[in-house]
């Protein structure tokens, strides 16, 4: 069996201000799955998730399944046709949201692309989720914000880009 | 290097490289019923196993349990739980005396065409003699109207080392099923 090192760093951005959007452009195709670490508020909050869209699609063709709980309730949601992929609960107004994207085999050109995300914060609860874009195209670029501009990140927000090469 | 607090837990030595590829099975035309990593260095602390997967056929039930065994040993030496959602309602399972693990599960193939499942199965401490073997798993898929995300855990009560991983689903994998195993150090 070969072995070789892989779990790159593509890239990171920190924001100096808050912006309504982070994007990771030009992600190239030499890896085979990608994972997106964000730590991450919103300046206004209650009632926004961290949204992902992906090569700039923002038609309706992403869905979730999710798991959450509150420290109280387990509990499942399911939305479909929505136009991004939404990870986990909703936002506070402080740097204390934890999402963990991982976007699997996504620079083959045959399947629709699967991601797995884990979303968690110390005010608001933990989750996971199953999420889908249909579409079979090689992922190319992410765009990352508080449900496409319904609110801006906070100041502070780092998001870190990361590839993962099999063998 | 040596830490600051080196007096009071020691010393620690940075890692050149901590998570290489080890090797990756890709499903072509006509599917496949098995996959098997064999030979698995043992020069790692974990191991991971990150996927996209679908059964060759369906079976009407979205999924199923993804089989899997360590070293060929199909004895009742297996037990297991899950937290799931489906989309509407969390539920939490399990049982002990298995003849294989389910990794989380696998999408079954009468689900919309395309979609994938996906896993990230870690085995912890896969090499040490001296304790049973532990493995949790985040798997999921989504269809647009139909899903489930499940944690799992799965337990061989072996104290071997794994060397081989097999995996046996009951309709086989389709075509692009991929499986990559990756090796994690310690320091």
């Amino acid at each position: 069996m070969a072995a070789g090192s892989t779990y790159t760093p593509i890239a990171t951005n920190t924001l100096s201000s808050a912006a309504s959007s982070v994007t990771f452009s030009s992600i190239s195709g030499a890896y085979t799955d990608l994972v997106v670490v964000c730590n991450a508020g919103v300046t206004a909050s209650g009632g926004y998730t961290l949204a992902m869209q992906l090569n700039g699609d923002t038609g309706n063709n992403y869905s979730g399944t999710r798991l959450s709980g509150n420290g109280t309730t387990a509990a499942s949601y399911r939305a479909s046709n929505l136009n991004y992929y939404f990870a986990g609960l909703n936002m506070p107004d402080t740097l204390t949201t934890n999402v963990i994207f991982h976007l699997m085999n996504y620079s083959n050109t045959t399947t629709y692309k699967t991601a797995l995300i884990r979303m968690n914060d110390v005010g608001v609860g933990t989750a996971a989720m199953a999420c889908l874009w249909r579409n079979t195209a090689a992922i190319t670029s992410i765009n990352l914000s508080a449900e496409v501009g319904a609110t801006t990140l906070l100041a502070g927000s780092t998001f870190t880009l990361y590839g993962i090469a099999a063998a | 290097m040596t830490g600051i607090l080196g007096g009071l837990i020691g010393s620690y030595a940075a890692a050149t490289t901590a998570y290489d590829s080890i090797a990756t099975t890709t499903v072509g035309s006509g599917g496949t019923s098995t996959i098997t990593f064999s030979s698995i260095p043992q020069t790692y602390t974990h191991l991971q196993i990150r996927a996209i997967a679908r059964e060759k056929a369906g079976s009407g039930s979205l999924y199923n349990g993804l089989f899997a065994t360590f070293n060929s040993d199909t004895g009742s030496n297996y037990a297991g739980h899950f937290l799931r959602g489906s989309g509407s309602a969390a539920a939490a399972g399990g049982g002990g005396t298995q003849t294989s693990m389910t990794f989380g599960g696998i999408e079954q193939g009468d689900n919309t065409a395309s979609t994938f499942g996906a896993n990230v199965i870690d085995v912890l401490d896969y090499a040490n003699t001296s304790k049973y073997k532990t493995v949790r798993t985040l798997f999921g898929y989504d269809a647009n109207g139909s899903g489930y995300i499940v944690f799992a855990s799965d337990l061989w009560q072996s104290t071997s080392a794994v060397t081989s991983i097999t995996l046996t689903p009951a309709n086989g994998f389709a075509q692009y099923s991929s499986f990559a195993l990756y090796g994690i150090k310690g320091a």
